[in-house]
């Protein structure tokens, strides 16, 4: 009786939070879904006009969706790759006793705070050709021979933003893998100091292995996160070639091409993309979190 | 010999150390320095390192005449609408989910579990359409309704960790002693989830609050424009010009409360981070 009421009180409660999800996650799906079958105007001007998987076979064959996914996956393997190992160095600097350690995790939650459209225009300053702080002092230490323009050309956009998504998302990555260090018991280490093991074989024997679940969980994280990648990119170069990602390039079919039928079916693309990488991290986490 | 290793060491690590803090750090000192200097201190081969002349300029520039000042209030009206919604939401389902009888309740959890992942990016076009048809395009409401796609799932998942951690004795205790589970929920569980509200809204606000590319698609107007697109389109008085003094000025106000935020909560802020990733 008692658990029947319990029941009924909980959908009650539960209620609202679905009905908003259906309303703002399914039915945008649902649309998205459905254009990718149509040729149609995101104003639906025109009449709407279904033709099949026409869109798909269009974006198997659209060389500027494949430029747009290599982008993505450059973009995703770098700025993943360095900021897992940056991130790693700093939980280790900061999980290792010392005074002033508290101020260096206040120091690295700025960036973090900073919003992403922000530190893409401080950093577009920065790296400013003429003016930019990196310019002036690159040239006065000898560091560069001259002043570089990195947002104009085309083989060193994509590093400079990768090295801003870094700046901004390794302090992220730095805290999770934090958290994994701290669930290590120090126990371990003393032992592994009898028996006279150095701080090397200690790291590779003791740290790195127990830290793998945390690392896991996290690199998948951050790979879901950079797939999907657009401020720091179109606030950096806009929709340039050489910089543009999937969700830069989708966004500029559907809302600057106002193509809805071929901005979806790059839509649904993406959501196959990012559905294995979410796969892959709900069975990392979900597992525990719903016993 | 041995003294001498050990002081090289500590020395390295200190230097190291110095190196994290001013590589975080420098990026945001030069945004605020550039932000008090005058253009002729910008645009110069030899810039200072110090606000050295200082002005007060590039601040006037950002609000006398402009819409900032708008869409810093479009971001505070948004941003605070949709965590509060979130919170409330959020608050019943997560009690539900992680306190109460509730069959389907693994079904419930994955799918706000594989929101909290979900690519904005493909609903874009799908909610372009639905706001039209309900005529909430460029409108506050319709901008809010379209933040839920991330706040309201990372609320309700944070809150259910939040929820479960919580003894079990106490809503015991309160049945005991006659109270319904509405009850047990608003007087006993509430007040000890607190800490994890303020934690959780902060955390779903600052999220809402840096948010770009719904913001940029689904508003038009300065009247409901928020600030990262107004930031992203800082324009100067020719096309040619850039005006990197007053785009730094807006870039610090935005941030300012924010750091201040972050400094103040930031124990907290660090266990909700860990939670609504790592332990789920």
């Amino acid at each position: 009786m008692l658990v029947q009421r319990q029941v009924r009180l909980a959908w009650l409660l539960v209620l609202p939070t679905l009905l908003v999800v259906v309303f703002v996650a399914g039915y945008p799906l649902a649309q998205v879904f459905y254009w990718s079958f149509y040729k149609a105007d995101i104003a639906l001007v025109d009449p709407p006009e279904f033709v099949g998987f026409e869109n798909y076979l269009f974006l198997l064959r659209d060389p500027d969706f494949r430029e747009a996914l290599w982008n993505t996956v450059k973009f995703t393997v770098f700025s993943v790759s360095i900021e897992t190992v940056l991130g790693l160095a700093i939980a280790l600097i900061i999980h290792s006793n010392f005074r002033g350690r508290g101020l260096v995790r206040t120091a690295i939650l700025i960036p973090w705070a900073i919003p992403t459209v922000v530190s893409a225009k401080m950093w577009q300053w920065m790296l400013n050709d003429v003016y930019g702080v990196i310019n002036v002092i690159g040239v006065k230490l000898g560091i560069l021979s001259q002043k570089v323009a990195f947002l104009a050309r085309p083989e060193l956009m994509l590093p400079a933003i990768i090295a801003v998504d870094v700046w901004k998302t390794t302090p992220f990555m730095a805290l999770l893998l934090l958290a994994g260090l701290q669930l290590i018991p120090e126990e371990l280490y003393e032992a592994a100091s009898i028996d006279g093991a150095t701080r090397w074989q200690q790291f590779w024997t003791i740290t790195l292995p127990l830290l793998t679940p945390a690392l896991v969980v996290a690199l998948i994280f951050r790979t879901l996160d950079a797939l999907r990648v657009f401020d720091v990119i179109y606030v950096m170069t806009g929709v340039n070639p050489a910089t543009r990602t999937l969700a830069v390039y989708n966004r500029q079919n559907l809302i600057d091409f106002q193509d809805l039928g071929y901005g979806s079916a790059i839509s649904v693309a993406i959501l196959i993309i990012t559905f294995v990488f979410v796969i892959l991290y709900m069975r990392s986490i979900g597992r525990e979190a719903l016993r | 010999m041995k003294r001498t290793l050990f002081w090289l060491n500590r020395g390295l690590f200190y230097l190291l150390v110095v190196f994290v803090v001013v590589y975080s750090v420098f990026p945001f000192y030069w945004a605020v320095i550039s932000s008090f200097k005058p253009s002729s201190g910008l645009f110069t081969p030899d810039p200072s390192f110090l606000p050295i002349p200082f002005t007060l300029e590039q601040y006037r520039n950002v609000f006398v005449g402009t819409a900032f000042g708008r869409n810093l209030l479009n971001s505070l009206l948004v941003a605070g609408g949709a965590t509060l919604l979130s919170l409330v939401l959020g608050v019943l389902a997560a009690y539900a989910l992680g306190r109460l009888r509730f069959p389907p309740k693994n079904a419930v959890l994955y799918i706000v579990l594989s929101m909290t992942m979900f690519p904005q990016i493909a609903v874009l076009g799908g909610f372009f359409v639905l706001l039209r048809q309900v005529g909430l395009f460029n409108t506050h409401a319709g901008l809010i309704l379209s933040y839920m796609l991330f706040t309201l799932p990372f609320t309700v998942w944070v809150l259910v960790g939040y929820f479960r951690g919580l003894p079990r004795e106490l809503e015991e205790a309160a049945y005991v002693d006659g109270a319904t589970p509405v009850q047990t929920l608003l007087r006993v569980m509430l007040p000890l989830t607190g800490p994890g509200l303020v934690t959780t809204g902060l955390l779903a606000f600052i999220a809402a609050w840096n948010e770009f590319l719904f913001a940029l698609t689904f508003t038009v107007s300065d009247v409901v424009r928020t600030v990262p697109p107004a930031i992203a389109f800082f324009g100067g008085a020719t096309p040619y010009e850039i005006p990197w003094g007053s785009i730094m000025a807006a870039s610090v106000v935005v941030t300012v409360p924010l750091v201040v935020l972050v400094l103040v909560f930031q124990q907290r802020i660090v266990a909700g981070l860990t939670a609504g990733a790592v332990k789920g």
